[in-house]
């Protein structure tokens, strides 16, 4: 059981949750996040004051997955995610202790199983 | 015989002039609110780009091609440049021709502005400034000669009030060229494309209509009969075009809503339009509540097609423009208007005279701003490439954003020259 966190360009957002769906992973959160990981091409100016935005949007997804759906849901981020620039965002694949469903008490395994009716 | 100035009126159309010209910030309010928040920028920017450009090219050439002589097609070159446009009125004007110019050219400005909601989110804004200043010419001004110069629409009996042909048809019908020229935004028809501020279109709506006073209220070049009754009208038929769309939503849907209510605004106030001056109150509000069935039919099919045009101009102006000039044929009356009865009071030659108005003008809009945009896309690429469309608009084209945070910003000193020491994590 492994949490996913994709961190994507928000112009990408709506590819990647293509992307996921085409590989049937149905259950995930998705935040807004600012984020910098090196790019710094975007110089906006606004009434003479020129500025160069450090952080950028971000959406950032998480994705709590048994075993067999990490690979999967990796390639879905990446297959919606990349455009081949600078910024495309980064995938990480931590390890998850424990998971409970709240409604029925379900762990582990059956907790990030989506119920499928 | 050269009229004298009268001041009264003078002192309205310089206050209806100044109403006008409000409009089009508002119609960039309207707009704005329903895109995405991405495009906020861009999409009023059409609107201010339009005040700026079309204003130019009224003065050089637009005004005179309106207004000078009386070709059948199109006016002459006296005027250019504002020759002789001075205090003194026009033949039979009460105004110095100053005022009536400047009314003039909030129209074609509030006209160019109409079109970009047909091809906002993605058309790219040095190609839309280039369309604008032909279009401005090449269109509006020939049809408001045909109009309200002394073209063949005018001088063969047609009756456009306040610009039903040049102002709302031409710009509906252009826009659904423009939106086929330029083509749907990628994600059309695959992704919900949501208005992301109700409340701006709200506001704008409101400030449209209260624009709208100016606009039909001083349609009539005076305080005379016709500038009131159509004032007056300019209230009732948007009002009952209100509930009509309700009614409509209802039925459909269950619930009133907030985007159709700002969207019947704009339709009722263009169906009293051409109709302003012409027809009594109770024939305005009947235009009210029967002209809301054939724009609201058109948004609701409209979608359902893989035409993009985007905020559906051609619906809300051009539709309603062209209902508003066919209802006058039918219920115009001299007792009301001074000029002319329609069908139902007896005279079916007027009904004849605007049917070839409700033909004539979205033809010559249509083909004409079709023409143009191949013209202009041959030289130029029309439209922002998929990558700029995905980031949104207003980034690339304008270099601002609309909601900015201002969160790790880094402050360029002006003599950088865009490379300041960079205090963050640079991986050059």
């Amino acid at each position: 059981m492994k949490l996913v966190i994709g961190i994507v360009r928000p112009e990408q957002a709506n590819q990647v949750l293509e992307a996921l769906h085409r590989a049937e992973v149905r259950g995930f959160s998705i935040s807004r996040v600012q984020g910098h990981g090196g790019e710094m091409d975007r110089v906006e100016t606004y009434r003479g004051t020129t500025v160069q935005m450090g952080l950028s949007e971000k959406v950032r997804f998480e994705v709590a997955v048994s075993d067999g759906f990490v690979d999967k849901t990796v390639q879905a981020l990446c297959e919606g995610g990349r455009t081949g620039e600078v910024g495309d965002g980064k995938i990480f694949v931590v390890p998850l202790d424990h998971a409970v469903r709240i409604r029925t008490g379900d762990t582990d395994e059956g907790a990030v199983t989506p119920v499928s009716k | 015989m050269i009229a004298a100035i009268d001041t009264g009126d003078t002192a309205w159309m310089l206050t209806a002039t100044a109403l006008v010209l409000m409009m089009t910030p508002a119609l960039g309010l309207f707009y704005a609110g329903l895109v995405r928040s991405k495009n906020t920028l861009n999409t009023f920017m059409m609107c201010i780009a339009a005040i700026a450009v079309a204003a130019v090219t009224w003065a050089a050439v637009g005004y005179s091609l309106a207004f000078d002589g009386n070709g059948d097609l199109v006016g002459g070159l006296g005027n250019a440049f504002m020759q002789g446009v001075d205090f003194d009125p026009r033949p039979e004007g009460t105004i110095p021709e100053l005022v009536f110019f400047a009314f003039q050219a909030t129209f074609c400005i509030i006209t160019v502005a109409l079109i970009s909601g047909a091809v906002v989110e993605r058309m790219r804004f040095g190609a839309f400034l280039l369309f604008a200043a032909l279009w401005s010419v090449l269109v509006y001004a020939v049809l408001a000669h045909w109009a309200f110069g002394e073209g063949w629409l005018l001088t063969g009996g047609t009756l456009d009030f306040a610009g039903g042909v040049p102002v709302e048809m031409a710009s509906g019908f252009s826009a659904l060229a423009a939106a086929l020229v330029v083509g749907a935004r990628k994600d059309y028809g695959r992704q919900a494309l949501l208005p992301h501020n109700a409340v701006y279109v709200l506001l704008g709506a409101g400030l449209l209509w209260f624009g709208w006073f100016g606009f039909n209220g001083g349609s009539g070049f005076s305080t005379g009969q016709n500038s009131v009754l159509a004032f007056t009208n300019t209230l009732l038929c948007p009002a009952t075009t209100l509930v009509a769309w309700f009614v409509l939503d209802l039925m459909r849907g269950r619930k009133v809503t907030a985007i159709g209510a700002a969207t019947a605004i704009i339709v009722g106030c263009v169906l009293i339009t051409p109709a302003g001056g012409y027809v009594s109150p109770g024939w305005a509000m009947a235009l009210g509540a029967l002209g809301a069935i054939p724009s609201w039919g058109i948004i609701a099919y409209r979608t359902r097609t893989r035409v993009d045009e985007t905020l559906d101009v051609l619906a809300a102006h051009g539709a309603a423009g062209f209902f508003g000039i066919l209802f006058i044929g039918f219920v115009a009356q001299t007792g009301w208007n001074g000029v002319s009865d329609g069908l139902l009071y007896g005279n079916a030659d007027q009904l004849w005279d605007q049917a070839k108005a409700a033909l004539a003008a979205p033809a010559y809009a249509f083909v004409a701003t079709f023409v143009l945009l191949k013209v202009i896309g041959a030289v130029m690429p029309l439209r922002a490439t998929d990558r700029e469309e995905a980031m949104g608009m207003d980034i690339n084209q304008h270099g601002e954003e609309a909601y900015v945070t201002g969160e790790g910003a880094i402050l360029l000193l002006p003599d950088d020259h865009g490379k300041a020491a960079v205090p963050v994590a640079d991986p050059g």
